[in-house]
């Protein structure tokens, strides 16, 4: 094992792998957080009937392994090939990259919806009453005090979703898409040398930790008015201080 | 369709039940082995001694931020040239053996369902009553018996639904041996698929065998909690 000097020969190879990885989650989740809201509250008013379509998928894919689900659309597709290229669809599902997208966006929204679902039904009652009463419309109470108190308490669970999320998306190296494990995978059958493992560890590490530190200070954001004001010294006695001191030096 | 699926000479029945079998004896042979690394983290991350807890949020820390491919990845191919380079030092001349996937896969699940549920039982160890302690220790118990008596029931009691989950995840998390050529239910699919060149029959099968696995346990597990929390007041 040379460790050093596998990473200063590939190091830009593992990197490229980090942007498809980064990639992948960013998009997934993108779509997902544009998707979910709108199925979370399906999921909270329809009626059962209505909305037991949307728990049959939300079942399935909870009940399910994520690399059986991204094998039955990459692979699967392959089956319905005639149909596809009739509808012209086939260059899409022939990509590995948009099927493993496609099967990440249907993955996490199913998570994401749950999660939010959790978050809207955690809203106050008596907050929406007071909404109500002040004479807001149904939207306006979405906007301005549903969402806003569902997003603060799912707001953990949603971080450790988008970081399954990542993990997860070193499935897609198993379909030939060159992240940071594929490329792992491709250099160590190059070189047989076990230390390219030991990098691809550390990244993912990173990754997660700068996600971690960046989705905590959104949190501590979100809350910033409910927090006991010591959370905030960090951020606003340092700003007062320096501003004092600027007027006193005045 | 269903000759395909049928038993014997022409169906695939009986191959993909060869391989839920595998999967289920992985899960199985997983669980044990992952809680006891759970426990002994547990204890290390709630210990006085400061290197001691340490090393446990550390290991929790670094297993929950690897994807489990990863993990299995290094434990399939890190701990083959491991052992091959232990026979290699015990005598020069020895063959080389193959590190078997099956243990690869135990150990990896292992090591993924143990951090995991070191937190699960940090929790449910916090959410204890002391004051059932104090009462313990004030009808005579020894620090053994208040361990079995009172503070096991009700860990089990914290922690069921949290390992609930996580065994079903771990149930999931199976279907990665596969890639490390384990004969496991997805393995077995891919052979039929291989063959038989219907892919999304296949595959769509596999999904619902786990399926039906996750729902099983999902009632399964909903028993248990019952039974545990019998005799507890509901409010």
């Amino acid at each position: 094992m040379e460790p050093f000097e596998i990473i200063i020969e590939y190091w830009p190879k593992l990197l490229d792998g980090a942007l498809i990885t980064l990639k992948l989650t960013f998009l997934c989740t993108l779509a997902a957080a544009i998707i979910s809201p709108c199925l979370a509250l399906f999921r909270v008013n329809a009626s059962p009937i209505a909305q037991a379509p949307l728990r049959l998928y939300i079942s399935f894919i909870r009940g399910t392994p994520i690399l059986a689900q991204l094998f039955l659309i990459y692979y699967g597709s392959g089956q319905f090939r005639p149909l596809l290229q009739e509808w012209g669809l086939w260059s899409f599902f022939r990509d590995p990259f948009n099927c493993a997208l496609l099967t990440f966006i249907l993955n996490t929204t199913a998570y994401q919806t749950e999660i939010l679902r959790g978050g809207i039904m955690g809203v106050n009652l008596g907050e929406i009453e007071a909404g109500k009463a002040l004479g807001m419309n149904k939207m306006r109470i979405l906007q301005r005090i549903v969402f806003p108190h569902a997003y603060r308490i799912a707001w953990p669970a949603l971080g450790n979703e988008i970081i399954l999320m990542m993990k997860a998306s070193a499935l897609a190296s198993v379909v030939t898409i060159f992240d940071i494990l594929g490329r792992t995978r491709q250099i160590f059958s190059r070189t047989f040398d076990f230390s390219i493992y030991l990098w691809a560890a550390i990244l993912y590490i990173c990754i997660t930790a700068i996600f971690v530190l960046i989705w905590r200070q959104a949190e501590l954001r979100l809350n910033k008015h409910i927090l006991p004001s010591d959370h905030l010294i960090s951020a606003d006695d340092s700003f007062q201080s320096t501003t004092v001191k600027r007027l006193r030096d005045e | 369709m269903f000759e395909l699926l049928s038993f014997g000479e022409n169906g695939w029945g009986d191959e993909i039940l060869d391989g839920v079998a595998i999967t289920a004896q992985l899960a199985i042979a997983t669980l044990p082995v992952g809680l006891f690394i759970g426990f002994i983290v547990a204890f290390a991350a709630m210990s006085k001694n400061k290197p001691l807890r340490a090393i446990g949020y550390g290991y929790t820390t670094l297993m929950r931020g690897l994807p489990e491919i990863l993990t299995l990845f290094v434990v399939y191919n890190g701990a083959g040239l491991l052992l091959n380079a232990l026979i290699k030092w015990w005598s020069v001349g020895a063959e080389p053996i193959d590190f078997s996937p099956f243990i690869a896969g135990v150990i990896a699940l292992a090591m993924v369902f143990g951090a995991f549920s070191a937190e699960v039982l940090r929790g449910a160890f916090n959410a204890l009553d002391e004051g059932q302690v104090e009462a313990g220790r004030a009808v005579g118990m020894s620090p053994k018996v208040i361990f079995w008596r009172i503070k096991l029931p009700q860990i089990w009691r914290f922690a069921l639904p949290g390992l609930g989950n996580l065994w079903i995840n771990m149930l999931k998390d199976t279907s990665l041996v596969s890639i490390i050529a384990l004969n496991d239910l997805m393995r077995m699919t891919k052979v039929a698929v291989a063959f038989t060149k219907q892919p999304f029959t296949f595959y769509l099968v596999a999904c619902l065998i786990y399926w039906l696995m996750s729902l099983l346990s999902e009632m399964i597990l909903a028993k248990m909690e019952k039974n545990a929390n019998r005799g507890i007041r509901r409010v």
